[in-house]
């Protein structure tokens, strides 16, 4: 097509959760199509996973993800307690459901942030990642790591949670709600940032069903689905909480699931916390004695959506074929509706609402010229793009 | 009688030519073997008709050939159905199910790609993660048995 320009975005850094390639198909400002490539870092972690005892598999699923550690493990368990047919102690069901909730809290303000930044509001990405520290804090108390936590196996967690340190946590949780009320209202009270995000982006509720979209994404556009709720696992039938939707299909409708079920998780791990107060200490798992020949299906819900893991055993020590669908998998697909039809400036946001891996999104590298091959724009001017249509907007209010 | 059963119930009377083997592990882990043929009939029982959601699709290696779980989600029962089809002989191939929904296009080619299984009208059957660096016609999860 002639003056057709196409914009890569990406492709990759090798400590990424999934290294991709995005080509814009840009007629003039417009982009027309979007063609997607990967497998710059195939890691091949499920053929890995056939070389691995069970208990090895944590470690490698772990780091499946560098942003969301636990989700995997999460899943893998499930699906081998499937298999075992294991009822885990409440104890740990609840040291399992607040280790998510706290990932999926970080997860969260670190999309925050970042959304921030690209529509030009730094200020809110200095905010978030603050207010991000104090839960990386707890985790490195709760489990020594400040990522890839190590906490899950078979049958239960490596860890507890000692009841001296419940109210550390609490205090923790309670100084952040105050933060989280101020992040909320940066969002949802500025015109400038209702101008750049409502109506940007939109996957309708079609779009989620045929692209079987999860999490945050869907849920966003009026899909009232979650794991949590749908095939409990751990303590999330214990507890009140319920699923945040929004139906308009926008940026803003992410932004707004997002940080509303940020106050779900704040509940979840105050009520996991009561809860485990009623446990007997150190009442943290049950003994694996052996794993049977089987298939087993675990999914959990992660802070982007579902995470799946099917696996197969033939009553060895490893498993026999292990399958693992990220939620950026298929999430990620949505970007052929969410894009196209938009300007450059806001593809930058659209492509971002998805919550794919960040490193993906902020190496949005530059932009060639299709015939002649002339760079034209940078990834810094490309972000900064962004950043002036929303300087604009807020000159014009 | 739970929702699920009544479902599978229903399905096995509607398509009991397509059905070959029904294993209930729970109201909430139902695997559903059927003939390779019905393939597109049963997926778009489930997903079209039932309104059931499509997770993703395992695709393994057995000493009875190539097997494919595909995985569907009835979030309102928290129910997991697996849609089985076991792939016999040299060449594996089945229709693609890309016709009914857009979320078995990477999938597909993925098992295209690793298992070295044919998707009958796919739109775009190239490799989706080893392009440029995987040897054509190897396939590095296909395992060998001794016969």
């Amino acid at each position: 097509m002639a003056n057709q320009t196409i914009i890569p975005v990406g492709p990759y850094h090798p400590l990424q959760e999934e290294p991709e390639l995005f080509k814009l198909f840009c007629d003039g400002e417009i982009v027309k199509d979007i063609k997607w490539e990967t497998g710059y870092n195939h890691r091949g972690i499920e053929k890995l996973s056939e070389s691995k005892t069970f208990d090895q598999v944590f470690f490698l699923v772990e780091r499946v993800c560098g942003i969301c550690s636990t989700s995997h493990p999460f899943a893998f368990a499930n699906a081998m307690e499937e298999i075992c047919e294991l009822e885990i102690p409440n104890r740990a069901k609840y040291i399992r459901s607040i280790i998510g909730e706290l990932e999926r809290i970080h997860s969260h303000l670190l999309w925050v942030g970042l959304a921030g930044h690209f529509l030009g509001y730094n200020t809110v990405f200095m905010w978030a990642w603050k207010y991000r520290e104090p839960i990386l804090d707890l985790f490195e108390m709760i489990t020594g790591n400040r990522n890839s936590y190590a906490m899950f196996r078979i049958g239960g967690v490596r860890r507890d949670i000692p009841m001296d340190m419940i109210p550390e946590v609490r205090q923790k949780m309670d100084e952040f709600r105050p933060k989280l009320d101020l992040l909320t209202g940066a969002v949802t009270d500025d015109p400038v940032i209702h101008a750049r995000i409502k109506g940007v982006g939109v996957l309708t509720r079609q779009d989620c069903i045929d692209f079987a979209a999860v999490g945050p994404t869907s849920r966003a556009s009026g899909l009232n689905h979650d794991v949590r709720r749908d095939d409990p696992y751990a303590a999330y039938d214990m507890v009140d909480w319920k699923v945040i939707t929004s139906p308009q299909g926008d940026v803003y409708a992410k932004a707004e699931v997002r940080l509303l079920e940020m106050y779900e998780s704040i509940s979840i791990i105050l009520q996991c916390l009561e809860g485990m107060k009623k446990e007997p200490e150190g009442d943290t798992g049950i003994p694996l004695k052996n794993v049977p020949e089987g298939m087993g299906t675990g999914r959990a819900e992660a802070p982007r959506g579902e995470v799946f893991h099917c696996v197969f055993t033939d009553g060895g020590y490893t498993p026999v074929r292990h399958k693992i669908r990220a939620p950026s998998y298929v999430n990620i697909a949505t970007f052929k509706k969410s894009c196209v039809g938009q300007t450059i400036s806001d593809a930058t946001i659209s492509l971002a609402a998805v919550d794919p891996c960040y490193c993906c999104t902020e190496r949005m590298s530059m932009a060639y010229d299709y015939h002649n091959g002339k760079k034209t724009l940078s990834g810094e001017e490309l972000i900064r793009l962004s950043q002036q249509k929303t300087e604009e907007i807020r000159k014009t209010l | 009688m739970t929702d699920t059963q009544t479902m599978i119930k229903s399905a096995r009377k509607k398509y009991s030519a397509d059905i070959l083997e029904v294993e209930t592990k729970s109201d909430k882990r139902v695997t559903v073997t059927i003939k390779p043929s019905s393939l597109v009939t049963m997926a778009g029982y489930f997903f079209s008709e039932l309104k059931f959601r499509f997770i993703i699709a395992t695709a393994l290696h057995t000493k009875q050939g190539m097997e494919i779980y595909y995985h569907f989600s009835n979030d309102p029962a928290g129910l997991i159905l697996n849609l089985h089809v076991v792939l016999r002989g040299e060449k594996p191939e089945i229709e693609s199910l890309t016709g009914l929904f857009e979320a078995a296009n990477w999938i597909e080619r993925e098992m295209h790609e690793i298992l070295g299984i044919n998707f009958l009208n796919h739109p775009n059957l190239e490799k989706l993660i080893s392009e440029g660096n995987w040897a054509e016609g190897v396939y590095p999860y296909r395992k060998e048995f001794n016969k």
